[in-house]
């Protein structure tokens, strides 16, 4: 394992940024937001990532402004901790151990010094219970510090987003279930209300989320059944009273006053955020389509922002309830990813299904989502049970001119629906246009589809379970005004048996269809060339081999079985028992990436198919089976030499665990240049890094450079007492000019102390190997002018030209040391 | 904020022919002239003279067109007896003709009376032409024999008597005053130089040819015989190249366009066929109403004139550019709700800011009562009578995405009669199309859920769900049929293929109907 330390696997971008609610500074010009282990900063007009805030070494989970400092904010995690930090520069500034995972964080202005942070009930982690805790910060320089000083405010609260301050911080209220807790810092006394479960006609009246309003005695909540009420007079037990709003027809996920109160914010599953008019409720305006599901909603302090968070992984920024000014869109995971994991031959993009009906390109290298390519071409109807078309399969040809995709849609009691289309790449829109349907292509769900690689023909082959593959060919109707289109070219089977895997071989001159036990190898012309079995377990994946071992077959079988089958002899080559969930090639070089799942762990094994030792092997990758995985060709070719990591040096293997995380493995040699890389980025951080400033601002660090020397020479020392006197004292008890001339010339003239200090870097350029000393020297004149005619004691003085003296006996040191080594190497 | 995603009404592919650049050129003649003749129309003929007159042959006279005349400008009536192949010289002065009474007459096109009488055949004379030096005369018959006549002296210069059947049909070569094809019923075409005594070249067409002619650069000749088209290389020695079998019946005429790029032939099976002479496939069809039996184009393929049987001359004008731009400019006025124009034509100068409008994305009126979820009223306006008759696919369309949003069952609920019976009317008409059937199907059946309370209440809705039921039934006799043909070609397709492992399957398409 020591010698495999080198290559790590490590956790790709694309972590959630909708897990909770995100923060807008104060100014608007930064939106924060928690993503997995750490907390990125966006520029909300750019929508680039200005900051990535790393410390926590468990889940974010809660990010609040600092109320005395709008230039800091809270964070807090499940590792127990709570980080302030300085986001304009993404310096870490204190660190509050806590000691409990913590679920949210809470804080008011009107208590300063004092966190609200949920923590679990018991000390383990596993308790369903949760209490809101006052924390208070300890003051204290130390970086690190214990905040151990937690009064309990509220027990049994919900975990998330179900507590907020009302009006001057003078009371919290929290839901949970069917009751709102109000409690009142004041008296130190709670009030609880509670509502009926409404079992008729479908009323839930479950809690789901509240918002207390900024002025007055108001709170609003969000209710399961799509009601939003209005409490009032809860300071009373009795006598309070709540009116009710009804728009939505799903459960309110989030609500949210304005800062001054006129508006109140609500959104739910219909993905339309509604504004309510406080105290003219039954005005309300709507923003529809915003995407998914929204789950969270923040306003900017100003009130001039809005952001939606949204269940697509997804932020959008709003400007004053009418437009939406920016998305900041993350990696769309979902439920499971249907289709495999693809690798756009164009833009290098990872793709999978995205949000619903649609495809997303993700650059791995920029950690970016690229675009969204709306596969099903429908209206997205938000509503819980409803069966929507889904893109179940996407496949490219090789140069990346093609893109076929499959979309499906069951339906209790009805027939199955699948549509298969074919995208054809537009130069001049840069993206896919629709140029085939297919409604219907087989009779029951596809399950493989892979372009022939061939680069004279066009073809795509889909296999189903009806039993039959078809081969589909890009007819060329140049005589006809519709242009290509595609069209069914052949359907074959073999002893009406299911399919189960389909693979071209790299030239695209052999098709292997795996029928349960049995590998069938096609030719172009639709000649059955041979069969191919090894029994027991059907085949589970197809893998011709590339380049140099492009005469073998791999396959792997139910039956934990890698089979190797040489093909010119038509025979098993090898075989292993090995149970093999997850088998892929990688297009630039000879390797197989083998994924084997063992008792509730995942292995790798890389190796080539004519080689019969693994070339790379890691146990225990992840918990759980690797559901997806893809090579990813590097823009830049590694040059690593150690053997085992060789294989890396083309392409770079991503893959998907169990728990929907991008995994990828990275050497020590990328890790150091990536290291090196982000160092030359370093830029002004209060402007977002994008490719144009890097490009432009660049050009403009030189003109500042060219500028900058006439500038300094230019100024005038401003301080100087004589200028002062003669610019600020009245004329008329102004000697005369004559005498004043001589003083302000000499004023005017640079010292002799300074002088030598400009002198200074022509010195640098002319002997640099003597830098040390003339840094010292530097640093004597600042004391002398610092000090002026202050006495420094000899040894200091003398301290000086004794460590280069030193230093030189070390070069001589070095000199003779160097000379010796040589001389040993000419004797060998 | 995304905009609304309109319903998608699916393009069904049509049916029929393509759209090629050969069908917009050859549908793009104006509807057909017919004349009616005394007989048959044997032979038609264009002069190379500028207005481009065409002589038509039938039955005992030959009349002379105009381009543009349904009369005859001219008449010659001099025949006794059945007149055959009225041919122009190439300069337009002199007309050629044979007789059944085995005379060939030469005329004068402005004159009546016949020029040149040559007498030598002995039986009807069916091909009569002029040599490219234009004083002699191609002459084949009935009576086995082709001759050459010399016009100035009107005397035979040279017979042969080579073919064993008769002549029917015959060209002289455009570039070579000596050389001539004649084809005949013997399935022989023969090439003749009239400076040698015996044929240079047979070729055997195995079918009594009708018609050749030869290309302008005449390395190739075409003949028609039977059901096929030959087409044979003169300068490898009479090879054939091509043989070609797109009609039905008997190829009677043969004509080439005049780019020389298209070869037509007409048949007695009532069409005209346009081949690509590169590939020769067919890329266009012309139906007639009676078996063709001559055919020319005019020349630059002005005018297409179709003789037949029935004695009726078809003569199709091309359209001229005018009045296909009045067209385009008569759809181009259709949408007249936008009457005020002004400003529109206005051109931003340089310094102009431009403030951009956002482009307002017209929704149909359906997609407009969807985006408000109005599903009632969104199915009310895909039912509206002139969609659902003219459009199907878009009230079909409507309907899927309503069951896509799980709502279908709301919106058909909940209507009166005349809704109903409107509603019913559209399932009768169009759930047996394939196209429609599985939303159809849903549709019938959620209606006959909401419904079945109130059967009987209404004579008109009884009535209609009686006829959809029959409809229904005789739908899926028709599927058994269907399927039992299916299994027969299975049987039979199972024994006809070699024993081999591998089979392919034949996809048959059989949508399996429910019976609501």
């Amino acid at each position: 394992m020591v010698a495999h330390a080198e290559i790590r696997v490590v956790h790709l971008g694309g972590s959630k940024i909708n897990f909770r609610e995100p923060v807008i500074t104060n100014d608007s010009r930064f939106l924060l937001c928690a993503s997995g282990e750490s907390v990125k900063v966006y520029s909300s007009s750019s929508e680039e990532c200005v900051h990535d805030l790393q410390g926590h070494t468990d889940l974010v989970s809660g990010i609040v402004r600092n109320p005395s400092n709008h230039l800091q904010v809270y964070s807090c995690s499940a590792d127990g901790t709570v980080r302030l930090w300085d986001f304009t520069d993404g310096i870490l500034i204190k660190t509050f151990i806590i000691g409990y995972p913590i679920y949210s964080i809470y804080v008011s202005e009107n208590h300063g010094g004092v966190v609200f942070v949920v923590v679990p009930m018991a000390n383990d982690k596993s308790s369903e219970l949760f209490q809101l805790v006052a924390v208070h910060l300890p003051l204290s320089g130390d970086q690190e510090v214990e905040a151990r000083e937690l009064s309990a405010v509220l027990c049994d609260v919900s975990p998330s987003g179900a507590a907020s301050f009302g009006r001057k911080g003078e009371y919290i209220a929290a839901v949970k279930g069917l009751q709102l807790e109000v409690f009142f810092f004041k008296n130190q006394k709670s009030h609880r209300f509670f509502l009926k479960p409404g079992n008729k006609k479908g009323a839930k009246n479950a809690f789901t989320c509240v918002s207390c309003h900024p002025k007055e005695d108001c709170i609003a909540t969000g209710h399961e059944d799509g009601k939003i009420r209005l409490w009032r007079n809860f300071n009373q037990k009795k006598e309070y009273t709540y009116s009710t709003l009804h728009w939505h027809h799903g459960a309110v996920n989030t609500l949210q006053f304005t800062p001054e109160g006129t508006n109140l914010l609500s959104g739910g599953i219909e993905s339309v955020l509604v504004q309510w008019h406080y105290t003219q409720e039954n005005q309300k305006d709507f923003l529809p389509r915003l995407g998914g599901a929204i789950t969270h909603i923040a306003v900017s302090p100003d009130g001039s922002l809005f952001c939606t968070s949204h269940s697509d992984n997804k932020i959008t920024i709003i400007q004053s309830c009418v437009k939406v000014s920016a998305i900041i869109q993350g990696l769309v995971k979902g439920e499971g990813v249907r289709t495999d994991l693809t690798i756009d031959p164009r833009s290098k993009a990872l793709v999978l299904n995205g949000k619903p009906g649609h495809l997303q390109f993700y650059s791995l290298h920029r950690d970016k989502l690229l675009y969204n390519l709306d596969i099903v071409q429908q209206e997205y109807i938000h509503e819980e049970g409803l069966d929507q078309f889904e893109v179940v399969k996407a496949a490219f040809d090789t140069r990346g001119d093609w893109l076929a995709t499959v979309e499906e849609r069951t339906q209790k009691g009805s027939e199955l629906e699948i549509n298969l289309k074919l995208w054809a790449y537009d130069e001049q829109t840069q993206s896919f246009m629709l140029n085939t349907t297919v409604t219907a292509p087989h009779e029951d769900q596809i399950i493989a589809m892979c372009f022939s690689p061939s680069p004279e023909i066009t073809m795509l082959v889909t296999i189903s379970f009806d039993g039959h593959f078809k081969a589909w060919l890009l007819a060329d109707h140049s005589d006809t005004k519709e242009g290509a289109s595609w069209s069914c070219d052949f359907v074959g089977g073999y002893h009406h048996l299911k399919p189960g895997c389909c693979c071209f071989s790299a030239d695209g001159s052999l098709l292997a269809v795996g029928f349960q036990e049995v590998v069938t190898v096609w030719s172009p012309s639709w000649e059955l060339l041979t069969t191919l079995s090894q029994p027991p377990g059907a085949i589970r994946e197809l893998c011709f081999g590339r380049l140099s071992c492009s005469k073998y077959l791999l396959g792997t079988s139910t039956k934990n079985q890698l089979c190797c089958w040489n093909l010119l002899t038509c025979s098993l080559e090898w075989s292993t028992p090995v149970d093999v969930s997850l088998l892929q090639a990688d297009p630039l070089s000879e390797n197989m990436a083998a994924f084997c799942s063992q008792s509730g762990c995942s292995d790798l094994f890389v190796f080539k198919p004519g080689e019969p030792r693994p070339l790379y092997s890691q146990k225990a990758l992840c918990t759980g089976k690797v559901q997806r995985a893809v090579f990813a060709p590097r823009d830049q070719m590694l040059e690593s030499c150690e053997e085992h990591a060789q294989w890396l040096n083309r392409s770079q293997l991503y893959f998907l665990t169990q728990h929907m995380d991008l995994m990828t493995f990275s050497t020590k040699t990328e890790e150091d240049r990536l290291l090196a890389s982000s160092k030359l980025l370093m830029v002004d951080d209060s402007v977002a890094v994008t490719p144009f400033y890097l490009l432009l601002g660049k050009h403009r660090q030189q003109q500042e450079a060219l500028t900058n020397p006439m500038a300094e020479r230019i100024q005038l020392p401003q301080g100087s007492i004589a200028i002062k006197e003669l610019l600020y004292t009245p004329a008329h008890v102004l000697p005369s000019a004559s005498f004043l001339c001589s003083m302000f010339v000499r004023s005017l003239l640079i010292s002799s102390s300074s002088a030598s200090e400009e002198k200074e870097p022509v010195e640098e350029e002319m002997e640099s190997e003597e830098e040390d000393s003339e840094g010292e020297a530097e640093l004597r004149d600042a004391r002398q002018d610092l000090g002026g005619s202050a006495a420094w004691g000899p040894g200091e003085e003398l301290g000086a030209p004794a460590l280069t003296k030193a230093q030189e006996r070390e070069l001589r040191r070095v000199k003779h040391f160097d000379h010796s080594w040589l001389s040993s190497v000419l004797e060998c | 904020m995304a905009s609304f995603k309109s319903t998608k009404i699916p393009i069904y592919p049509k049916l029929g022919e393509k759209v090629t650049p050969d069908t917009l050129y050859w549908k793009n003649y104006k509807a057909p002239v017919q004349i009616k003749e005394f007989g048959a129309v044997t032979s038609i003929d264009f002069s190379s003279l500028a207005p481009h007159n065409y002589a038509v042959t039938a039955s005992t006279r030959i009349h002379i067109y105009g381009p543009f005349s349904t009369e005859p400008v001219k008449t010659f009536t001099r025949f006794k007896d059945t007149a055959y192949s009225g041919k122009f010289r190439s300069d337009g002065q002199l007309l050629v003709a044979g007789c059944e009474d085995s005379v060939v007459r030469l005329f004068d096109v402005s004159g009546k009376v016949a020029l040149r009488v040559f007498k030598g055949h002995t039986k009807g004379v069916h091909v009569t032409d002029f040599t490219s030096d234009c004083y002699h005369i191609l002459t084949g018959s009935d009576d086995y024999t082709c001759r050459l006549w010399d016009i100035p002296n009107s005397t035979e210069l040279t017979s042969y008597k080579e073919h064993t059947d008769y002549i029917r049909c015959g060209t002289t070569s455009k570039l070579n005053r000596d050389i001539f094809i004649t084809g005949s019923y013997d399935h022989t075409l023969r090439v003749f130089d009239a400076r040698v005594e015996k044929s240079v070249m047979t070729m055997d067409h195995s079918q009594p040819v009708e018609s050749v002619l030869l290309y302008p650069s005449e390395g190739l000749l075409v003949s028609a015989g039977g059901r096929y088209v030959k087409v044979w290389d003169l300068l490898k020695g009479g090879q054939p190249l091509v043989s070609l079998k797109n009609h039905h019946k008997t190829v009677t005429c043969l004509s080439l366009s005049s780019n020389g790029q298209r070869l037509l032939s007409a048949s007695l099976d009532r069409h005209v066929k346009i081949y690509n002479t590169t590939n020769y496939k067919v890329v266009h069809n012309f139906d007639y109403a009676a078996s063709i039996l001559s055919l020319a184009l005019a020349p630059d393929d002005e005018s297409i004139v179709v003789g037949m049987t029935n004695g009726v001359l078809s003569i199709k004008h091309r359209k001229s550019p005018e009045e296909k731009r009045e067209m385009v400019g008569k759809q181009r006025m259709q949408p007249v709700y936008r009457i005020f124009v002004k400003g529109r034509n206005y051109v931003p100068k340089k310094d102009d800011f431009l403030v951009s409008k956002p482009v307002k994305s017209h929704l149909a009126k359906y997609d407009k009562q969807l985006k408000k979820f109005n599903i009632s009223k969104a199915l009310d306006t895909a039912l509206e009578s002139w969609r659902r008759n003219r459009k199907p696919e878009i009230t079909v369309a409507v309907m899927k995405e309503l069951d896509r949003r799980g709502t279908l069952k709301n919106a058909l609920a909940g209507r009166d009669e005349q809704n109903l019976s409107q509603l019913l009317n559209f399932l009768i008409g169009n759930v047996v199309d394939p196209r429609f059937t599985p939303v159809l199907v849903t549709a019938t059946e959620m209606i006959l859920d909401i419904y079945q309370a109130v059967v009987g209440q209404s004579s008109v809705v009884d009535r209609q769900l009686v006829r959809l039921q029959e409809l229904v039934e005789r739908e899926v006799d028709y599927q058994q049929d269907l399927l039992e043909v299916l299994g027969m070609l299975d049987t039979l397709f199972a024994t006809s293929l070699p024993r081999k492992e591998c089979f392919s399957v034949f996809d048959g398409t059989s949508s399996d109907f429910e019976n609501p």
